[in-house]
């Protein structure tokens, strides 16, 4: 594996432990992984949370929005609009049916749903939007939310 | 009168019964066991083949399937070993689909060897081999193999153990327990000594996906030993299906066709439905095999190198998911060893005088299983190491 899978699975590895795992060197791979923050191929790191188990009072919603592109800068302005609000938590330039893809949460529907009347609907350009309230995470980032089943297999077998 | 145990065969009776039963004794009643005992993987089989299995169920795939087993499998399986192995089988009557490839093993032992005929058996290795030659009142004829070679086979020492009872050699690479493998290069003599014996070589290959860094060369691609080779293989350890009991056996036409006689008798068919959920295993599923070597690699260094860095000694397995660590110098056998490894730290490997007596003064512990275990098993041989050495 190299160091972005293994980083992606659990991103608390050391370079030490990276380094064992890889056969590089420490200093290898320490070069490597400055050289991907830099490159903002690693553009992060943070935990993976289930927020549903650590707060009962978080909603979230997935919104399509439709925008009319603007001359010369086409989505990325709108989108920048959007995306700085610190309620959106994610966000996507999409083909199909809408144009971008929002990720939005907030502290009730009702935190929400006037969070996408009142602010995502009145930026300029935006000529629509339908919101999806998110029910259950079932999967995020790879990881499972559920209850991961135990090792099913003996202790000790040949 | 014969009491009921008196009846049993004596070629039963002298068999010992698996070196690990009494861990089981020992962990009843145990909690926050770490285990590195387990010889299988730790994934559980991918989806795509589950969802296979599930679908070949609906479909109302359950009744018996040819004896050789689905043409479609056996078809997928010789194209597969041609394309990984360079191995050419014909599927139509050179390839038996058999329940795991312990069976293979079986039928391979019980179809070449019998009375009066001897087994050579490189030791430490898998434990069925020595029952299976024993239950086919064969004898069997361990060659012990040495750490100071990686655990690899030569000439030399398959010379010392060859009589002219002698019938089957057993070759197992990658190996069980050891994590040792061979190249072509050091199997390529033992190829050319053996071409002009009339000697039988069952090759065990159940761990071919799992080499690291290095190809896996198959003892039947040597063409001067095609004819004589039993390849033996499975679906266990490369697609993470052992419970499916799942393998194959493919030799010489006029091998397969009398072996097939036993599998007849004895077993008459693998699973229908689970031959069918193998056959989306090898024609969807490569990329999960690829996926889980990798995981097992970066697991394999870290193991290796924890226990070196430790101060338990441990030579570089490249094949598997084991390591076996030389524990001579703490002075104490491996049985005392793993004893109060899981006593003391709760750590449970398996000694590796469950491999043979060869194994005394090895353990043998796996990697096949999540690195944070793997993490906590490290930490509590240090521990026990730290105590010994007080």
């Amino acid at each position: 594996m190299d160091i972005l899978d293994l980083l992606k699975q659990d991103a608390r590895l050391t370079a030490k432990e990276l380094a064992v795992m890889t056969g590089k060197t420490v200093e290898e791979v320490e070069k490597v992984i400055k050289q991907y923050e830099q490159e903002k191929i690693i553009a992060g790191y943070s935990a993976v949370i289930n927020w549903e188990k650590a707060r009962d009072n978080i909603v979230v919603a997935f919104i399509e929005i439709k925008v009319t592109p603007e001359r010369d800068r086409g989505f990325e302005e709108i989108a920048k609009r959007i995306y700085s609000y610190k309620q959106v938590k994610t966000c996507y330039l999409m083909s199909g049916a809408f144009d971008i893809a929002a990720v939005v949460e907030g502290t009730d529907l009702k935190a929400v749903a006037l969070f996408v009347t009142q602010k995502l609907s009145a930026i300029q350009g935006v000529t629509a939007t339908s919101t999806h309230f998110v029910l259950k995470k079932y999967k995020e980032n790879d990881l499972v939310f559920e209850e991961e089943e135990k090792d099913q297999r003996e202790a000790i077998i040949l | 009168m014969k009491k009921p145990g008196d009846f049993i065969r004596e070629e039963v009776k002298k068999t010992p019964p698996s070196g690990i039963r009494k861990y089981f004794d020992m962990l009843h009643g145990m909690s926050d066991v770490i285990s590195l005992g387990v010889g299988e993987p730790d994934f559980v089989t991918p989806w795509q083949i589950r969802e296979s299995a599930i679908y070949s169920l609906e479909k109302g795939r359950t009744h018996y399937s040819s004896n050789t087993g689905i043409m479609e499998l056996r078809n997928s399986i010789c194209v597969m070993l041609e394309r990984k192995y360079n191995l050419k089988y014909d599927p139509l009557n050179q390839i038996i689909i058999t329940v795991g490839a312990s069976e293979a093993i079986d039928i391979a032992i019980r179809s070449i060897a019998g009375p009066g005929d001897e087994v050579v058996i490189p030791e430490p290795c898998f434990v069925a081999y020595k029952g299976c030659v024993n239950f086919a009142g064969a004898k069997a004829v361990p060659l012990q193999l040495s750490e100071d070679n990686c655990f690899k086979l030569t000439v030399e020492q398959l010379e010392s153990c060859i009589t002219d009872k002698t019938k089957v050699l057993i070759l197992a690479y990658p190996n069980n327990p050891t994590g040792a493998i061979m190249t072509k290069e050091e199997l390529k003599p033992i190829a050319d000594y053996l071409s002009s014996k009339d000697i039988i070589v069952i090759s065990d290959e159940i761990y071919s996906e799992l080499t690291y860094g290095i190809e896996h060369v198959s003892f039947a691609g040597f063409k001067n030993m095609h004819d004589k080779v039993i390849y033996v293989n499975g679906f266990s350890k490369s697609y993470s299906m052992t419970g499916w009991r799942l393998g194959y056996v493919c030799a010489h036409k006029d091998i397969i066709s009398q072996m097939l006689k036993i599998h007849q008798y004895a077993i008459m068919c693998a699973p229908t439905f689970v031959q069918y959920a193998a056959l989306d295993a090898l024609d969807q599923c490569e990329g999960d095999v690829v996926n889980m070597r990798q995981e097992y690699d970066a697991r394999r260094r870290y193991l290796h190198r924890g226990l070196i860095n430790i101060g338990i000694d441990c030579f570089e397995p490249r094949g598997a998911f084991y390591v076996f660590p030389n524990i001579k110098k703490t002075g104490m056998t491996s049985e005392q060893f793993c004893d109060r490894l899981l006593i003391e730290q709760k750590v449970l490997v398996v000694p590796g005088t469950a491999f043979s007596s060869a194994g005394e003064g090895y353990f043998r512990a796996t990697y096949a299983s999540s690195l944070e275990n793997i993490k906590e098993a490290l930490k509590r041989m240090e521990r026990f190491i730290k105590t010994i050495n007080d």
